[in-house]
C-alpha cells in the first residue's frame, strides 16, 4: 500500500479546539482593519455597517440551531454563557428556590459554576451517569424537587463524545416547570439541534470547536415561554441588557461565517468523519485489551475515547508524539488524578489513566488515520514488553487481587 | 510537559528492560507502586557470592520520568555492592535527570524498587544461604 506524506504532528484534538476555517478568516479580516466601527455607534455609517454585520452573524447562528435570533445573546464563549445561563437564572428566580441538578460528567464550567452557587448557598445535586456514559431520565426525574430551579445537562461529552437524551430532559422539565440548560459547545456541527422540538431554555455555544476564532460564543434564551435572567457582566447595556460590552465585530462575523458552514455542510462532513473514525476504531481495537470509554451507538463520529490496558496515558502520549492527542489522565498537570469524567463511567484508576482522546474533524485525512493506526499498534507493543502489569496479566495474575504498596 | 535531554534518552531507549527468571540463584525482586497511582515499578537484581549486584533489570508501567528513572537506577547499581546500592537516594536521581517537582515520586518510587529487591534478596537468600552458596563456589 502506497503510503501518503502527512504532516507530523497529526492533529487528532478537534475536541479541544478547531483551526479556523480560511474562509471563515477571510471574512473577518475586513472587519479588523476597514469596518471597524462599534455596532452600538447609531450615528453613522461606520457603526451602521457593523451592527448589520452582526446582526447577520445573528441570524446565522440562530439558522444553525432553528431558534429566533433575538434569542441569541453574544459572549466570550462557552464558558461564559454556563455562567450567565446558571448564574443568571438561579439569581433571578432565587424567590422561588435555591435548588440547580446536573451530572458529573459536565465541563468545568458548569462544575465550578455550581460550586459557586453553593458558596452562595444554593444546593446543588450532581447526578451519576451510567457506565455508558448517559444520564437516566429516571435518575434525573427523581432528582427534581418542587424547589429545584434549573437543570443543566451537557449535550455531547467533550471527553467522551456521547450524546445526551436532551429532548426527552427537556420534556421532563418543562413538564415540572424546571428551567433547562444545554451546554452545546461540543454539538454544534456535529449533531442537529432543533429548537423548535427540544425544550430548552438555555443553551451555550462556543466558536472555536466548530472552526470560527476563539473568544467568542453566545448564549441562547428562549422567548416563548420568557426566561429571565439576571445579567453578571455590567456596563453599557448590551445584548439586552443581559451581557455589556463593546461587541467583538469580527469575532461575531466569524462565528458567523463558521456557522452557515457548519449548517451547509454538516451532513456531508459527518459521513466523511463517520467512516475515518470507524476506520480509526477498526485499526486499535484489534489492538488485545483495549476498551472504548461512553457508549458506541449514542456518540458523536468525531470522538473516540481508548483505554489501553496495561499501558500508562502519559507515557503513551509520549510514544505518540507524532500525533496532537489528548490524555484522560490529568498527570501533565500537578494533579496526577486520572479523569473525573471516566471514574464517573466506573471505570477502574487504571483505565482510567490508560486512555487517549482521538478526536477527527474536517481537515483529517485517511492518510493521517492510517499513519496514526499504525504508529499506535507499534508503540502499544513497545510499552507493554516494558509493562509489569502487561506480563503479570500474561502470566495469569489477576491484578486485582495483588497488594499493591500504594503511595 | 517539557522533558529534559536525560529523561528523553532513557525513554527513548531505556538501558536492561525484561525480566530474570525470579527463581534463579542470587535473584531478587522489588516490585513497587500501584497501578491505580499511574506508576509500578518491578526491579529485579543478581546478586553474584560476593555479594555484589552483577546485573539488573526492570519493568516499569509510568510515565516517562518512571521509566526513565528506573533504566538509570539499573545502570547505577551494576557493580555496587548491596550496601552501596542502599545509599542511593532520590535527590541524585532527580537531579541526574533534571526531573520537575511534580515527577520527585518517581524519583522516590525508583528509590523505593532498589530498596525493595535488597530487601527481597535478604530476607530470601539471608546471610546464611550466601554464606552456603559461597562454600558450595569454593
Amino acid at each position: 500500500m502506497e503510503q501518503k506524506a502527512v504532516n507530523l504532528p497529526i492533529y487528532l484534538d478537534y475536541s479541544a479546539t478547531t483551526p479556523v476555517d480560511p474562509r471563515v478568516a477571510e471574512k473577518m479580516v475586513p472587519y479588523l482593519t476597514e469596518f471597524f466601527g462599534n455596532p452600538a455607534s447609531r450615528s453613522h455609517a461606520y457603526g451602521w455597517t457593523a451592527e448589520k454585520a452582526v446582526e447577520n452573524a445573528r441570524n446565522e447562528v440562530a439558522a444553525l440551531v432553528k431558534c429566533d435570533s433575538r434569542e441569541i445573546i453574544w459572549t466570550s464563549g462557552a464558558t461564559e454563557s454556563n455562567n450567565l445561563a446558571i448564574k443568571g437564572a438561579a439569581h433571578f428566580h432565587k424567590g422561588k428556590g435555591r435548588h440547580l441538578i446536573t451530572q458529573k460528567t459536565e465541563h468545568k464550567a458548569v462544575l465550578d459554576t455550581m460550586r459557586e452557587l453553593e458558596r452562595e448557598g444554593y444546593e446543588v445535586t450532581y447526578l451519576d451517569v451510567e457506565k455508558n456514559g448517559l444520564v437516566s431520565l429516571d435518575v434525573f426525574r427523581a432528582a427534581l424537587r418542587s424547589d429545584t430551579i434549573l437543570a443543566s445537562i451537557m449535550m455531547v461529552n467533550n471527553e467522551i463524545g456521547v450524546i445526551q437524551p436532551i429532548a426527552e430532559l427537556g420534556e421532563i422539565c418543562r413538564t415540572k416547570g424546571v428551567l433547562f440548560h444545554v451546554d452545546a459547545a461540543q454539538a454544534t456541527g456535529k449533531v442537529n439541534i432543533d429548537l423548535q422540538l427540544m425544550q430548552v431554555d438555555l443553551m451555550s455555544f462556543s466558536a472555536h470547536k466548530t472552526y470560527g476564532p476563539k473568544g467568542i460564543g453566545a448564549l441562547y434564551v428562549r422567548r416563548k415561554p420568557r426566561v429571565r435572567l439576571e445579567g453578571q457582566m455590567h456596563g453599557g447595556g448590551h445584548e439586552r441588557g443581559l451581557r455589556s460590552g463593546t461587541l467583538a465585530t469580527h469575532q461575531i462575523v466569524g462565528m458567523g461565517e463558521a456557522f452557515r458552514l457548519a449548517r451547509e455542510e454538516m451532513n456531508s462532513e459527518n459521513e466523511r468523519i463517520r467512516y475515518l473514525r470507524d476506520r480509526l476504531l477498526d485499526g486499535l481495537t484489534q489492538i488485545e485489551e483495549t476498551y472504548v470509554n461512553g457508549d458506541l451507538v449514542k456518540r458523536v463520529p468525531h470522538n473516540i475515547n481508548i483505554s489501553f490496558n496495561f499501558v500508562e496515558g502519559e507515557s503513551l502520549i509520549m510514544a505518540i508524539k507524532e500525533l496532537a492527542v489528548s490524555s484522560g489522565s490529568a498527570c501533565t498537570s500537578a494533579s496526577l488524578e486520572p479523569s473525573y469524567v471516566l471514574r464517573a463511567l466506573g471505570r477502574n484508576d487504571e483505565l482510567a489513566h490508560s486512555s487517549i482522546r482521538f478526536s477527527i474533524g474536517r481537515f483529517t485525512t485517511e492518510a493521517e488515520i492510517d499513519f496514526a493506526i499504525d504508529l499506535i499498534r507499534k508503540k502499544i507493543n513497545r510499552l507493554r514488553e516494558m509493562s509489569p502489569l502487561w506480563e503479570m496479566f500474561k502470566d495469569g495474575v489477576d491484578l486485582d487481587k495483588v497488594q499493591w504498596a500504594a503511595h | 510537559m517539557a522533558y529534559s535531554d536525560k529523561v528523553l534518552q532513557h525513554y527513548e531507549n531505556p538501558r536492561n528492560v525484561g525480566s530474570f527468571d525470579k527463581n534463579e540463584q542470587g535473584v531478587a525482586t522489588g516490585m513497587v507502586g500501584a497501578p491505580a497511582c499511574g506508576d509500578v515499578m518491578k526491579l529485579q537484581i543478581k546478586v553474584n557470592t560476593d555479594g555484589v549486584i552483577e546485573d539488573a533489570r526492570f519493568k516499569t508501567y509510568g510515565c516517562g520520568s518512571a521509566i526513565a528513572s528506573s533504566s538509570l537506577v539499573t545502570e547505577w547499581i551494576k557493580g555496587k555492592t548491596l550496601d552501596e546500592a542502599m545509599t542511593i537516594r532520590n535527590t541524585e536521581i532527580a537531579e541526574e535527570l533534571a526531573l520537575p517537582p511534580v515527577k520527585i515520586h518517581c524519583s522516590i518510587l525508583a528509590e523505593d524498587a532498589i530498596k525493595a529487591a535488597i530487601e527481597d534478596y535478604r530476607s530470601k537468600y539471608d546471610g546464611q544461604s550466601l554464606l552456603s552458596a559461597k562454600a558450595n563456589n569454593e
